[in-house]
């Protein structure tokens, strides 16, 4: 927002510049967890040194238990993933084909959307204990609700003009989805799936932090009750890294996937994506 | 009003219809239960009023609401005060972007643990837990909405020798409110979710601790009618949220109305 | 070229160059001119003129990368408080959360005047730019010109001594341009403010101006200094079916013709 200056660059070209200035940051932050434990500000029973989390990370990483682990959580974000997308997929293009359907459900939908997820773990638990059903509860129900809105919207932006076209030339239902309703909605399926994509993982590792099903919260759980605290923050740090890979991957398939899409795009707000 | 909207009592009619015929066969359909989990719905619902509408609800519902209020209001200051600065920077941004990144990648009950060891099983941990989830959402979204600022208007700010309070207060701030709003919006809900979570890992009141304690002593229908007790917290804040954000940004539900007519 | 000893306005040997990793743009070479207290004086040139960028660096908002812009003696660095700026997306220059008078009365709040005499300038503006009750509305409740005519009120509330608009009317249909055109003249005249407005339209700088400032393709330097010998009383009707209106037209046009070819002036 400052007036632009008129110096002229040294031969490092921008994209390096940014680059550097984020390694800068991360490499900041971590003599930050390097130094506050060590200089006694924080007591090191409470944050290990960086240092000391980064070596029992890769300690875990030899053991076949944190695979396992891995393994675990990622299995249940990817079938919950898969379940919630495919239920969103059907049930909001069901919906949303029908005017009077969706006028119909719209408050049920969004009576049942704030509904917070955590509040059938005790249910999940009577009903499946620590098993891996537990997590798939929770992760289809939150993440089945921003794929069926955006899907939703996406059936709205259908042009009707198309609709009517297709329909006049004597398509039926299942051609108009294929060929009308589908790339349309496409766009916006992308971003519902970027969007469960993220709490998907939230949950499932979340799952596991309340449920103690098993995976890489039950993990983090363990470590902190045994008082192995380097093991739990390197836990930690590995869901983050996770995190971190799947939230980027998923927006970098989006982009990738929609680059031919100049469509409007609205998040799961209604604002601008 | 336009010509062709259906009345009032119309619109109320449709949109109770089928919530009120899911209830009514949710109660039908569950009359005569002998499933242990799944009692019938009389029993959940009369088990609601007996449990929530008693006076010792409030040892219950209030420190969880109070906890949420607390943790929520803190993370919208921190997220809004972080993220405008971060946001006007281009320098700082990034700098900042890839630790932001990992750190909103956390997912915040994995905290829990780690929060446990610093803040004990007391209230800050609690608050401090729904303090780090919320703020994310409102600091990226506060991020996205100072970048966003017109440069038009910006250039009108520096040509008129507006002073850096008024800036903040007439142009950053609202110019960034709707995102910032969509970022509130999305915060609430986590917010509720690390409230029970939080409360049901170490606790010795609270609407989270009451679930797991009726999920641990079998006590079905009360698990139950917890259950619809949060569902029914996060519609009303819902509700709330929507009526404060409509009082607020009524200038810019306004603005994009007349945008789409053009 | 017209000016005073002590001139309003005065641009010295202007220079701007943007530049970045990859290539370096010389918008603007070298601009010198002065305008006189009182002055309207407009500036056209074809587009990629660099009118914009000109306009920038005089009022405060672009660093020039050589030369200087002297307004009343002193040197500018930043904008400075006895100019006042009107752009020309109007949509995008007014607050949306603000009322129309909230938008004009916003400049004049750190102008350390009490909030009397503020009510007056804003009421004053309001009424000098022909808006009556508007000033609880919202700008995007109202039309394109009327919108601009907030973004004037706004730069005469601000009581500048020198007014600078940038293609204020390029946005705004015919009709309603001939009206705002008019309406500048009109306060021009009673405020008694010197006026810098530049414009593509050739036409309304010849309507408008007491001199024009023809500038050439990028890199920018002025073709011509045109003395508009027009009356001072000017209509849209007769002015413009005036002989004289269009000699000035055309040479004007023939020397906007010369510049897109990319002919410079000698020593250029």
């Amino acid at each position: 927002m400052s007036a632009p200056t008129t110096n002229v660059r040294a031969g490092i070209s921008a994209r390096t510049v940014v680059w550097l200035q984020g390694f800068a940051g991360l490499a900041g932050f971590a003599a930050l967890l390097e130094i506050l434990p060590r200089s006694g500000l924080i007591s090191p029973l409470y944050l290990p040194p960086f240092s000391t989390i980064v070596a029992a990370l890769f300690k875990e990483t030899m053991s076949a238990e944190f695979w396992t682990a891995l393994g675990d959580t990622l299995e249940a974000w990817a079938i919950g993933l898969v379940i919630s997308v495919l239920a969103g997929v059907v049930i909001g293009i069901a919906i949303g084909s029908s005017n009077a359907v969706r006028t119909l459900t719209h408050s049920t939908i969004e009576f049942l959307r704030p509904i917070p997820s955590v509040a059938l773990i005790p249910l999940a638990v009577l009903l499946f204990g620590s098993q891996i059903q537990s997590t798939l509860v929770l992760v289809v129900y939150a993440s089945f609700w921003p794929v069926l809105i955006q899907v939703l919207y996406g059936v709205q932006d259908v042009d009707p003009v198309a609709r009517e076209t297709a329909r006049s030339y004597g398509l039926g239902n299942w051609a108009q989805i294929r060929y009308v309703i589908w790339p349309t909605t496409l766009p916006y399926l992308m971003t519902g799936i970027r969007l469960a994509a993220a709490v998907a993982l939230i949950l499932a590792i979340t799952s596991e932090v309340a449920i103690d099903t098993q995976g890489l919260g039950k993990q983090i759980a363990d470590t902190e009750s045994g008082g192995a605290v380097a093991i739990m923050y390197a836990y930690v740090i590995v869901a983050g890294i996770i995190g971190v890979i799947v939230n980027v991957g998923a927006r970098a398939l989006e982009r990738r996937l929609l680059a031919w899409h100049p469509s409007m795009r609205l998040d799961n707000a209604g604002a601008r994506a | 009003m336009k010509s062709g909207m259906p009345s009032l009592s119309r619109r109320i009619a449709v949109m109770l219809s089928l919530p009120a015929a899911l209830i009514a066969a949710w109660w039908f359909a569950s009359a005569g239960s002998q499933n242990f989990y799944f009692p019938p719905l009389r029993t959940i619902v009369e088990t609601f009023g007996k449990l929530w509408f008693s006076p010792q609800a409030i040892h219950n519902i209030a420190p969880s609401l109070v906890r949420f209020s607390i943790g929520y209001i803190a993370a919208a200051i921190l997220g809004i005060a972080i993220g405008i600065p971060v946001g006007a920077s281009r320098n700082l941004r990034n700098v900042l972007e890839p630790v932001l990144e990992f750190l909103r990648a956390i997912p915040p009950p994995v905290l829990v643990p780690v929060l446990i060891l610093f803040a004990g099983l007391g209230n800050e941990m609690k608050a401090l837990v729904i303090v780090f989830g919320c703020i994310w959402p409102v600091l990226l979204n506060t991020v996205a909405g100072v970048r966003a600022l017109d440069e038009v208007l910006a250039e009108v700010v520096r040509s008129y020798r507006i002073g850096a309070i008024a800036r903040f207060w007439h142009f950053i701030l609202p110019g960034a409110s709707p995102q910032i709003f969509t970022g509130l919006r999305q915060s609430l809900s986590i917010g509720i979710i690390l409230m029970v979570i939080s409360e049901m890992f170490a606790a010795r009141d609270g609407i989270g601790f009451a679930l797991v304690q009726y999920q641990r002593s079998f006590a079905i229908p009360e698990m139950w009618s917890a259950i619809i007790l949060l569902g029914i917290i996060g519609i009303a804040l819902s509700m709330i949220f929507r009526a404060f954000e409509a009082w607020i940004l009524g200038w810019y539900h306004g603005l994009r109305q007349s945008q789409r007519a053009n | 070229m017209v000016g005073a000893a002590n001139p309003m306005l005065d641009v010295r040997r202007l220079r701007k160059v943007y530049a970045d990793a990859s290539r370096t743009v010389e918008a603007i070479r070298d601009v010198s001119f002065s305008v006189a207290q009182g002055e309207l004086v407009c500036i056209v040139g074809p587009s990629g003129a660099g009118k914009t960028t000109l306009l920038k660096c005089i009022a405060g908002l672009l660093a020039p990368s050589s030369g200087e812009i002297v307004l009343e003696g002193q040197p500018v660095a930043e904008p400075p408080p006895a100019m006042a700026v009107v752009f020309q997306e109007y949509g995008r220059s007014l607050f949306p959360w603000m009322s129309v008078h909230d938008n004009v009365a916003l400049p004049l709040k750190h102008k350390k005047l009490d909030a009397g005499r503020r009510e007056q300038l804003v009421r004053d503006a309001l009424a000098a730019v022909d808006l009556k009750g508007v000033e609880t509305a919202y700008p995007w409740q109202l039309s394109g010109g009327m919108q601009q005519r907030v973004a004037i009120a706004r730069a005469v509330a601000y009581e500048p001594h020198v007014l600078l608009m940038d293609e204020p009317f390029a946005a705004v249909d015919a009709q309603t341009r001939a009206d705002l055109e008019d309406l500048i003249r009109v306060l021009w005249r009673r405020l008694r403010v010197t006026v810098l407005f530049v414009t593509h339209d050739i036409d309304e700088s010849v309507y408008l101006g007491q001199r024009v400032l023809v500038m050439s393709h990028a890199p920018t330097v002025i073709m011509e200094d045109v003395a508009i010998d027009l009356p001072d009383e000017r209509t849209q009707l007769e002015t413009r079916s005036m002989a004289r209106f269009g000699e000035l037209r055309k040479h004007i046009y023939s020397q906007i013709q010369l510049a897109k070819q990319g002919w410079r002036p000698p020593a250029a």
